[in-house]
């Protein structure tokens, strides 16, 4: 199977000046990802996984390690050395990153915030506008919420426009961050439906979830991460 | 390898005569020397500003971040340094050493500067149109026709009544004396846009108003936009990159989530942890 990540020995310790003191949050993770897979980590608050998933963003810096992507746009590059203007266009084009939280500029609507997306990626205005419009439909998000300030959305209508925004890029590779931390059962279900169609159309995945059921027939492999490392044997399969 | 529109290598903006101590690089007493008293204002900076880009800078008071600005609008004459612009002379020649003309053409046609006050980028007794005509004429624009069209159509986007573009700035308010005067900076279609503290004193409404005019102007003309800002909530929204400048030097620079999610130096973290 083609590999579309792959991570070597990833650590990433936190220096706090004010303090002089060191916190290691994550230690020698290792693992790949297949083109069109879905990994899930799991793990207890404060193991260390939102630090893995930030790593290969380059969100935060990782101390050591390597996290190698094999980019569309400029082939095998590893994400700890690569310069930030790499970074920047890999953002916009190639990996989408989705939080439970929802960063919007002020004074825009919903589908405006989908079209900035699409925009950034670099589809003309016209093109971005279809496209945002799609993948409204596609999470479901009522068409009556599309031109409101998503300050009032619900969890569920929030997280299913930051799916619309990371998503409207086509990004090949997905990170997502808890996404489903905050929303009923009937809303999770629903979100787990449009991830198994986004898998089943090729997105490579890795996702933080807490709730091993929602994980089930989802995600290919589901590693355990305890005090900052993987541990193979609790590897769950 | 992407040729930056802007770039910056070793900025050295200083007040004083120097002395042997500082200019061999001895601790400076925040940004001043010790021995001779120097001000070191911009010590050694260097920026690179790409395409389409966002660059926030960020930092306290007193950090050199205006007058990097200012240095770069040539509001303040430098003492070292140079400077390269793609689009002028496909960055081969220094901007700094040019002539007066010369720098004037790059201020008309190249770059356009908004200011945290008003006061310093519009003429406050010039009626609103007025301030903008007079870039346009700086440029070489003398049809009266085509210069009145290109004022409607420059107000109009940002949502200035026409009614009101006969009457001088100063009868407006803060947020729309700052719409004028980004309006100015936007008359000839610039390659860059240096915005320093554009939204600092401004009510919040009004504050959400100029950074969605921001935000449109950079994906409409796709323009680099350097952006000083004390608010990294706004740096945080609007910046690719962010420069961290402390005493007149950088000192950190990365990806903004990475600044402000994962900041290494300890004034950095001391000024993320100092967020609400």
């Amino acid at each position: 199977m083609e590999k579309i990540l792959e991570i070597k020995g990833l650590s990433k310790e936190f220096y706090l000046h004010e303090q002089q003191r060191k916190i290691k949050s994550c230690r020698d993770i290792s693992f790949s990802l297949n083109k069109g897979g879905f990994i899930g980590i799991v793990g207890a608050s404060g193991a260390g996984k939102s630090t893995v998933l930030r790593c290969i963003y380059r969100t935060y810096l990782a101390t050591a390690g390597s996290v190698i992507y094999d980019s569309l746009s400029y082939g095998k590059l590893d994400l700890v050395k690569a310069e930030e203007r790499q970074i920047i266009h890999l953002r916009k084009v190639e990996i989408g990153y989705v939080s439970q939280f929802l960063t919007i500029l002020p004074r825009t609507t919903a589908k405006q915030h989908v079209i900035n997306g699409a925009l950034d990626a670099g589809f003309s205005y016209e093109e971005s506008v279809k496209k945002a419009e799609e993948m409204l439909r596609y999470f479901r998000l009522s068409e009556n919420l599309w031109d409101i300030y998503p300050n009032t959305f619900s969890g569920g209508e929030k997280l299913r426009l930051n799916l619309a925004h990371a998503m409207v890029k086509a990004p090949r590779l997905l990170l997502l961050d808890e996404p489903t931390a905050s929303l009923d059962n009937d809303t999770k279900l629903l979100v787990k439906e449009l991830l198994m169609k986004l898998k089943a159309e090729g997105t490579s995945m890795i996702g933080i979830f807490h709730d091993l059921e929602f994980m089930e027939g989802l995600c290919d492999h589901v590693y355990n991460i305890s005090q900052g490392s993987f541990r193979p044997e609790q590897e769950v399969s | 390898m992407e040729k930056p529109v802007l770039r910056i290598d070793h900025l050295t903006v200083r007040y004083g005569k120097t002395c042997g101590y500082c200019r061999n690089g001895g601790k400076l007493n925040k940004n001043t020397c010790p021995h001779c008293k120097t001000v070191w204002a911009c010590n050694d900076v260097n920026v690179s500003l790409y395409e389409g880009e966002i660059l926030g800078i960020v930092g306290e008071s007193g950090s050199g971040k205006s007058t990097l600005m200012k240095s770069l609008y040539f509001d303040f004459g430098i003492t070292e340094g140079r400077g390269y612009l793609k689009d002028f002379h496909d960055g081969e020649e220094d901007i700094f050493s040019q002539s007066l003309q010369q720098k004037k053409y790059i201020k008309n046609h190249i770059m356009g500067m908004v200011y945290q006050n008003p006061v310093l980028g519009l003429r406050m007794d010039y009626s609103s149109a007025g301030n903008i005509a007079e870039k346009l004429i700086a440029a070489g624009n003398r049809n009266f026709r085509k210069m009145n069209e290109r004022v409607t159509e420059l107000l109009d986007a940002m949502e200035i009544l026409q009614s009101r573009k006969k009457e001088p700035p100063k009868n407006f308010s803060g947020g729309m004396q700052q719409r004028v005067q980004i309006s100015k900076a936007l008359a000839n279609n610039p390659k860059i846009l240096l915005l320093d503290e554009v939204t600092t004193g401004l009510d919040l409404s009004v504050q959400a108003r100029v950074l969605e005019l921001i935000r449109k102007i950079h994906q409409e003309f796709h323009i680099s936009i350097m952006l000083v800002s004390h608010d990294l909530a706004v740096i945080r929204m609007l910046a690719d990159r962010t420069i961290v400048m402390l005493d007149g030097k950088i000192i950190e620079q990365g990806l903004t989530d990475q600044i402000l999610d994962d900041p290494q130096q300890p004034y950095t973290q001391q000024l993320v942890h100092s967020l609400l």
